[in-house]
Parts: structure tokens; C-alpha cells; sequence
């Protein structure tokens, strides 16, 4: 990829579907302000277009600056013929991130990996560089998440696919979504388990912000990393939701603060307001205020003066 | 190996920012190239043209090119699929 | 011709022979501050018989008006694409046998192709106008018409109307409602458009007026007079002044393209980061695209933060007046409505005033509204790293637009923001020098892009309060070369500079700049 820089650290809230025979939406991936895209290959594109939408991703990962976006490209399925074809398109050109549907166990990730691992090899990259996304789109790829995070060292997420995956549970996708709750919350304990980031389903009601909002609201306080969206109008709802309050913001401040006094005096045990606080909080206040740096506090720190 | 044109074939669509390659085969070469823009970038794609069917092994085709302000990557990427569908022997998928 | 160079290094003729004299552009104020007062047109002393002034046909007041060849005609384009006006009156002129008019309407719609082909018979061959488009433009870009066409604003055109260097003799108005004493009005009747203010210019200075209606009312029209019986000569009622679709348009939708948006919100920060959306504000915006996006943000800052501006401006869209209706504004200043909303706006809301082309934007009165605007949010085919503007010429070189209020307003505005997609049709539109200059960079105090806003280096101020507010600023020679990593660099258009197409008038009457016919 053009540019390419490492972006693993960088926070990932927001996953942009565009499709991959899209160049007017493509040309401006960085101007809808998601943290990342998803370059679809799959549901977006019709089979009699696979091998144009193929060779234009390529062409734009060849030559496109996307500058400090995150770039995943989502490949079709193993089980069809366009699976090979797009791996052997889409590695060579050194994507963050492959975005693997389907994966029900950790054979389906490993199989994926292999290939990459060999065509990178054939290409002079260096092997593992370019990541897996894998997709549990299915009742056993939920049952096998933790199994499928683990899988490979190039596992660097686990996501939800709810469309799929209401279909094979039997139910239907509702506004509120407590069918998946069970899903979702297995999800993000299997990716916290294996260190990976946990992404959330799309919403897929453009015309619904609210019911996104709320969706969004929900599987933030879940420990979902990220969520996919479908429109470029739908990312900024989802950032919302992902904005950290302000009191927790300044709390999570003052505990790295503290955690950093700490260390320097060579003191093992660090109190904030009198509390003890441990490893765990001081990696979720990081991440808290890594989350926070990305929004404006202006008028909440004009209101505390 | 010089491949042939074995068929017409296009790739690509007429919506803003992209556009549409047609590779039919000829006894010579032919470029049309139309567009609200192309006049801008005439001699550029005249060279991304004659450099990919060169690439390509071809000599004969008559390709014609409506660019809809396509960036100079996405003509490229259109091209290699108009050009690819055109001269497969079996199709593809 | 004789070419000199004017102050901002464009070649100008000093004279463009069957038009005139012209000064070069010396600088956005120059002229106006270096005016001495000279004598404006002559109003010519009518008198008509008490009664009515109806006329059987166009022909028969074309006629009686007194019309011969080598004379001034002009229209007003309040009707847009649904005028069938202006070319019924060219078709009668045609088959009565006139030649080498001037045409001096106050824009032309994209419809009007009809004019290409009267330049072509030599019924017309001078015009005057504010932009041309479509086959028209494609047919003055070529060169074939031997007169150059003289670009104004719609200021500019005020001001040349009032002091004489556009002389009309005949000017044929559009009415959709009419008494027989040519009282008129454009906000009711089957062709209602909303408010007549680049009409009412030449009501006041043609020699004689015909006004052209479909909707003749029972004198005395009652409501909303646009123009008064005293400024008409004749009336002539036809079947129908045009498509009432075109006409009057629906509700101009807010974009849904998310490029578009960006730039929109990129507008509303910086606006708020400068401070100028306070109490009391003045504002115009763009009927189309970004610039229209722009009200969504504006509006729901306006109310949460409780402001009302004092006036909007311009062309006035539904959206503004909905803002009037709102109490987001006091008044509504109109000089041209562009949908339906703002046709009952018109009608109906006595804050909604409607105003004539010299109050909204002549630099040589005593006052127009332009010069009273805080904020002004204007389009852009391409702009240069000067910041220079054109609005007329096209990526091919042809012409395709219109002058409009664009350099009245920035050079009124006290932040004059232009809009414009960092790159279109795969080209950056970001140049080291525009094809044509409609206005000139030292007037425009930002360019926002979708990729990031760019300040003028003359407005430190600005530049200070953009950075303060930790907005996307960005040096304009650094996008340029980004974007044009993306895009390239467009080929250079072949202009045969023997062959002048096109003169740009500054709102202050001196040559901004010149078009040349295409090779």
C-alpha cells in the first residue's frame, strides 16, 4: 500500500464499507471521517463484476495515498472461486488488514494464513504484515470466537456479522438487538481473552441515526472496539457514542497521572481519591484517554472553570 | 505470449469519477477517447492505452474510452479488466 | 485590439471595437475610491394617455416601441429554465427583419440555446450578459461571434445600466401578474417566480417597457408591485410566459453527497471560529450543493445559541426563508427567488422584501447590500493560489457559467468564503492561475475543500482564530500538490489569442480579465 504506515495503535471506532467497484467513494474514503474502511469484495459486488471490483481495490492500494486511514479489504468467502483470485490481487499490495468472512473455526483462519503467508513469501514481503479481520458470522463461528482469535498471530480482530448470523440463530434482527446480546458478549470475551479488538455488526437502517446511536451506545458499553458501518452518515453517530463522558475522561487523566507518579517513586501501589487502583484500570484508563484525545472537551472545561 | 482479442468486452460504468472501457477486436489500432474532461488528459491516457496493450502482447484492438473524470488509476484498473475479459480463452468464474 | 496589462497581470483590451472604451482592472477598490461623480443614463421623458397601454401582439408593441436595428433589447431570467419569453420576442424579431441588436438580458438560462442561433442570422450582435452556457458558450467559445460578449456581474450590470454604458431601448419584461397599466408583480399567477429584482433595474432606465404577461389581473393589481405602472409602456397578454415547472422549481433539496457535506461542515466551523455568526449578522449563501448544506449546521447553531441575524441576502432559497420563518432572521433582502417556498415567502411575509439589482449589489450608488454582508459563502469552477476565482470558464475552456453576484459579494463581505471540491472530474481545482479571473483573490478571504480550509495570507486574523479552533487549516500550495499527486496535471487548453471571445467585466466596469476563442 501506497505510504503505508503502522497503524496498529491507532484507535479503530469506525469501519466504512465502501464497495470495491466504487471509485467516486473510494477517491474519497478520507474525507467521511472513519477511523477505518472496508474495501468490499463480497456482498457489495455482483459476480459478474468480482474481477473488476478486484483489479480497482488493487489499483488504488498500488497508487492511492489514504494517508491515516485504516485499510482492510474484504475478501469473498473460502468456500467460493473468488477466494484465491482476491487473496493473490489484494496481499500483494499490502493492505493493514484482510477482512476474512465466514470463519467458523480456527482451521478456516489458519487455511487463510497459509496463504497469505505464501504469497507474501512469493512477493518479498515480510511474512505477516498484513493482518486477518476474521468474520463469525455463524452459530459455531461465535461458539469457536476465542478459538478463531488465537488462531494465528496475524489475527488482529474478531467481528460480528449479524446478518448472516440472525439468519443461521433463526431470529430476527430487532431495534434493540437482545437477540445478540449472548453473541456479542461472547465476541468480546474471546477477543479481550486473545488480545485481538472485537468489532460490532452494521446497523443497516440508513434512515434510522437514532436506533444507530442506541446501538452503538449499547455495544460500546459492551467492550466492542469497533463497529462497521454502511453509509459515510452513520459515522459520526457512531463516534458519538464512543465519546468518553467527561468526568470518566478527566478521572481516567488524573489515574495515569497517578500511575505514572508512581512508577517514578518506584511505588508499587498506586490511590487515586483515596481508592487503590490495579493494572487493568490503569490499560483501561489508556485507552480511555487514547479514545478521548480524538474529541473536543471545550465546553465541558469551559463549564469546570 | 501476444494475447488476442477474442471478443468485445467492456469494464467500468458511465457514473461520475469512473469510466468505460470497450476493447473490441480490429485489424488496427483504434482509440476513441470522449468524455466531458478528456481533452485535459488526452495524451495521458493515449500513453496509459498504447503502454498496457504492449504489456498486454497486443497490437490490433480498437479501444474506446468514455471518462466520466476517472483518476488516471481507476482508467488503468478498468483497462486491465476490459482488456482481461476480452482476450480470456474460457470465461472466467 | 489593443491589449494592456491590468493589475493583475491579465491582458485586457483598451477598447473592444463595437462596445466601447474600457479601463483596466486596478485593484478591487481602486476605481470606486478614485471615482469622481459623472453623469449617469438619461432617463427619457414619456408620457402616455390615461388608460390602457394593452397591445394586440409582440409584434404590434415591438412596433409601436419604436424598435430599429442596432438598438438595445433586454429581459430579465427570473423565469429560469421556464421562460418562453425572450425567445418568442427573438422569434418575432427575427421574422420582422430586425438586425444587429444588442441583447443585454440579465442572465441567460441554460434554455436559451435559441440565442446561438440568432447570433448566427445577425439579429443579435452584441451581448451583454452576466454568463452563457451549453451551446451558446460552446458557440462564443469558438470565436463565431464577431463581437466579443461583455461578462458583468450582477452588480456590475446595475451599475453600467445607471450610468449609461448599457443604454436600453427596449426591454421586454416577463410579468406574471399585470394590470393593463403594467403595474406588475412576480409572486402570483400561473408563472410566479418570486421576487423581479434584476427587472425592476431596467424598468426604471429602459426607454421603453413592454411588459409580457399571461396572468392579466383587474387593475389595479392590489399586492406585492414589483414594478410600478409609471416605468411600462405596454402590455401584451400571451397564452403562457413559459413551463411553470421550470419556472417555479420545488423545494431546493439539501445534497446527501457526503463530499459535499464535508465541505459544508468544514464552512460552518470556520464561520463560527470567525466569530461572525453573532447577533445581528448579515449572511448570503449558494442555491446549490456545499453552500446550501451550509444551513443545516448554521441553523441548528443559530437556535441552540439563540441568534438572529439581521438580514439574509441574494438569491434567496427556501431553506432562508424558512430561517426568516423561524425568527433565525429579521428580513429577508430578495433580489431573485429560486423555489417555490420563496415565492409565497414573497407573497406573504412582510419581512421578506423584495429588492432591485442596484440596491442589492451597485457599487456606484450610495449603498448597496452587499457591502453591509458579514458573511457570504460562494461556488467555484477552479480557484488559483492566489486565490483568485473563475466562475465562467470550464476545465476545457469553454464557457460555462455565470458571473452572477459572485464578485459583488465577496468584495462586499466582510468573510467572503468559496466552496469548492478539492478536485472535480478528476481534476484538481486548485490552479497556479485560473483560466479566467471573475474574482479577483485579494476579495476572497477562504477556500474550503473537502480536504481541508484554506485562508487567504492577507487575513492573518482569520488564519489565527481557524488555528485557534484547531480546524483542518492547510497551506492552499500543499493541497494543490497533494491533490494533484492523486489527479495530475491537466494538458494546457490551446487559445487562439488573436481571436478575443469574451471580455470580464469587474463589478466597477474596468476588464478583470479576457477569454480567448478555443483552438
Amino acid at each position: 500500500m501506497k505510504n503505508k504506515k503502522d497503524k496498529s495503535k491507532q484507535p479503530c471506532r469506525s469501519m466504512l464499507y465502501i464497495p470495491g467497484d466504487a471509485p467516486g467513494m473510494i477517491q474519497n474514503a478520507c474525507v467521511f471521517g472513519s477511523d477505518s474502511i472496508l474495501l468490499d469484495l463480497e456482498d457489495a459486488i455482483a459476480p459478474s463484476e468480482k474481477d473488476a471490483a478486484r483489479k480497482l481495490v488493487r489499483s488504488f492500494l498500488d497508487e492511492f495515498d489514504f494517508g491515516e486511514l485504516i485499510v482492510t479489504v474484504r475478501i469473498n468467502a473460502a468456500d467460493t472461486v473468488y477466494f484465491k483470485k482476491d487473496l493473490e490481487e489484494i496481499v500483494p499490495a499490502d493492505p493493514d488488514a484482510i477482512r476474512l468472512p465466514k470463519c467458523d473455526s480456527a482451521e478456516d483462519v489458519r487455511k487463510a494464513d497459509a496463504l497469505i503467508t505464501e504469497i507474501e513469501k512469493k512477493n518479498g514481503m515480510t511474512p505477516g504484515g498484513v493482518k486477518i479481520h476474521a468474520m463469525l458470522e455463524t452459530a459455531l463461528g461465535i461458539e469457536n470466537a476465542f478459538e478463531v482469535a488465537k488462531a494465528s498471530p496475524r489475527v488482529s480482530a474478531i467481528t460480528l456479522g449479524g446478518q448472516d448470523l440472525t439468519a443461521d440463530l433463526g431470529v430476527q434482527k430487532t431495534r434493540g438487538g437482545h437477540e445478540l446480546f449472548y453473541s456479542r458478549g461472547r465476541v468480546v470475551v474471546g477477543a479481550r481473552a486473545a488480545g485481538v479488538m472485537a468489532f460490532d455488526t452494521v446497523w443497516t437502517d440508513m434512515n434510522d441515526p437514532e436506533g444507530l446511536y442506541n446501538e452503538a451506545k449499547q455495544i460500546v458499553e459492551l467492550g466492542f472496539t469497533g463497529k462497521a458501518a454502511i453509509h459515510p452518515s452513520q459515522v459520526d453517530v457512531i463516534h458519538k457514542a464512543y465519546r468518553p463522558d467527561y468526568r470518566e475522561y478527566v478521572r481516567a487523566k488524573r489515574i495515569l497521572e497517578a500511575a505514572a507518579l508512581a512508577e517514578k517513586e518506584g511505588k508499587g501501589v498506586i490511590a487515586v481519591d483515596g481508592k487503590m487502583v490495579d493494572g487493568p484500570i490503569v490499560a483501561r484508563a489508556a485507552r480511555l484517554v487514547a479514545i478521548a484525545s480524538l474529541y473536543d472537551y471545550e465546553e465541558e472545561e469551559g463549564l469546570s472553570q | 505470449m501476444d494475447k488476442k482479442i477474442a471478443r468485445t468486452a467492456s469494464a467500468g460504468t458511465v457514473e461520475s469519477s469512473d469510466c468505460l472501457v470497450t476493447v473490441s477486436p480490429s485489424e488496427i489500432f483504434l482509440f476513441e477517447y470522449s468524455g466531458p474532461n478528456s481533452t485535459a488528459f488526452k495524451k495521458r491516457t493515449d500513453t496509459l492505452v498504447r503502454t498496457t496493450l504492449e504489456q498486454y502482447g497486443i497490437k490490433q484492438a480498437s479501444i474506446t474510452i468514455q471518462d466520466q473524470g476517472a483518476l488516471e488509476m481507476t482508467v488503468r484498473a478498468r483497462l486491465a479488466v476490459a482488456l482481461e475479459r476480452a482476450t480470456e480463452t474460457t470465461n472466467e468464474e | 485590439m489593443k491589449m494592456t496589462e491590468n493589475a493583475l497581470g491579465r491582458k485586457v483590451p483598451l477598447e473592444v471595437p463595437g462596445v466601447g472604451a474600457f479601463a483596466p482592472y486596478a485593484g478591487p477598490f481602486a476605481t470606486i475610491n478614485a471615482l469622481n461623480p459623472f453623469s449617469g443614463a438619461v432617463h427619457k421623458v414619456r408620457t402616455a394617455q390615461r388608460g390602457n397601454k394593452i397591445a394586440a401582439s409582440i409584434e404590434e408593441a415591438v412596433k409601436k416601441s419604436g424598435l430599429e436595428n442596432g438598438m438595445t433589447i433586454s429581459f430579465h431570467h427570473h423565469l429560469r429554465d421556464g421562460d418562453a419569453v425572450m425567445p418568442a420576442v427573438l422569434e418575432v424579431l427575427q421574422k420582422m427583419g430586425f438586425k444587429d441588436l444588442t441583447l443585454a438580458p440579465s442572465s441567460i438560462p441554460d434554455a436559451h440555446e435559441c440565442i446561438a442561433d440568432y447570433i448566427k442570422s445577425g439579429l443579435i450582435s452584441r451581448l451583454y450578459t452576466s454568463g452563457v452556457r451549453g451551446r451558446l458558450g460552446k458557440l462564443i467559445s469558438s470565436g463565431e461571434a464577431d463581437i466579443p460578449v461583455v461578462i458583468r456581474s450582477h452588480g456590475g450590470r446595475a451599475r453600467a445600466i445607471e450610468a449609461g454604458q448599457i443604454s436600453i431601448d427596449v426591454a421586454f419584461l416577463a410579468a406574471p401578474a399585470c394590470d393593463k397599466t403594467g403595474n406588475m408583480s412576480g409572486s402570483s399567477g400561473p408563472s410566479a417566480c418570486g421576487s423581479l429584482g434584476y427587472a425592476m433595474t431596467d424598468a426604471r432606465y429602459a426607454k421603453h417597457v413592454v411588459a409580457v404577461t399571461d396572468n392579466l389581473v383587474e387593475y389595479p393589481l392590489a399586492q406585492n408591485i414589483s414594478i410600478p405602472q409609471y416605468e411600462v409602456d405596454q402590455v401584451v397578454v400571451v397564452d403562457s410566459l413559459g413551463d411553470p415547472n421550470k419556472i417555479a422549481t420545488g423545494a431546493t433539496r439539501i445534497t446527501r453527497n457526503p463530499v459535499d457535506l464535508r465541505i459544508a461542515y468544514n464552512t460552518f466551523l470556520l464561520m463560527k471560529a470567525s466569530g461572525v455568526v453573532r447577533p445581528g449578522y448579515s449572511f448570503q449563501m449558494g442555491s446549490g450543493g456545499a453552500s446550501l448544506a451550509v444551513s443545516i449546521y448554521l441553523e441548528e447553531y443559530m437556535k441552540n445559541k439563540n441568534i438572529v441575524g439581521a438580514f439574509g441576502l441574494g438569491g434567496i432559497t427556501g431553506h432562508m426563508s424558512s430561517m426568516l420563518e423561524k425568527g433565525l432572521f429579521r428580513t429577508l433582502f430578495d433580489v431573485q427567488s429560486f423555489d417555490t417556498a420563496v415565492t409565497s415567502s414573497v407573497a406573504s411575509n412582510p419581512n421578506h422584501t423584495e429588492i432591485d439589482s442596484s440596491w442589492y449589489a451597485n457599487p456606484f450608488n450610495a449603498g448597496c447590500l452587499v457591502n453591509d454582508l458579514d458573511c457570504v459563502i460562494l461556488s467555484a469552477l477552479e480557484v488559483d493560489v492566489d486565490f483568485n476565482v473563475n466562475v465562467l470558464v470550464g476545465n476545457d475552456g469553454v464557457l460555462r457559467g455565470a458571473s452572477g453576484g459572485h464578485s459583488d459579494t465577496a468584495a462586499g463581505a466582510s468573510l467572503a468564503i468559496v466552496v469548492v471540491p478539492s478536485f472535480r472530474g478528476g481534476i484538481c481545482s486548485i490552479k497556479d492561475s485560473v483560466k479566467s479571473i471573475t474574482t479577483p483573490g485579494e476579495t476572497v478571504d477562504a477556500i474550503v475543500t473537502e480536504r481541508g480550509i484554506l485562508i487567504n495570507p492577507l487575513r492573518a486574523d482569520l488564519l489565527e482564530s481557524a488555528r485557534k479552533a484547531k480546524l483542518p487549516v492547510v497551506e492552499i500550495h500543499d493541497l494543490k500538490a497533494k491533490i494533484e499527486e492523486m489527479t495530475g496535471i491537466p494538458e494546457p487548453i490551446a487559445y487562439d489569442e488573436s481571436k478575443v471571445a469574451a471580455v470580464v467585466e469587474y463589478r466597477d466596469g474596468t476588464l478583470i480579465d479576457t477569454i480567448y476563442r478555443i483552438k
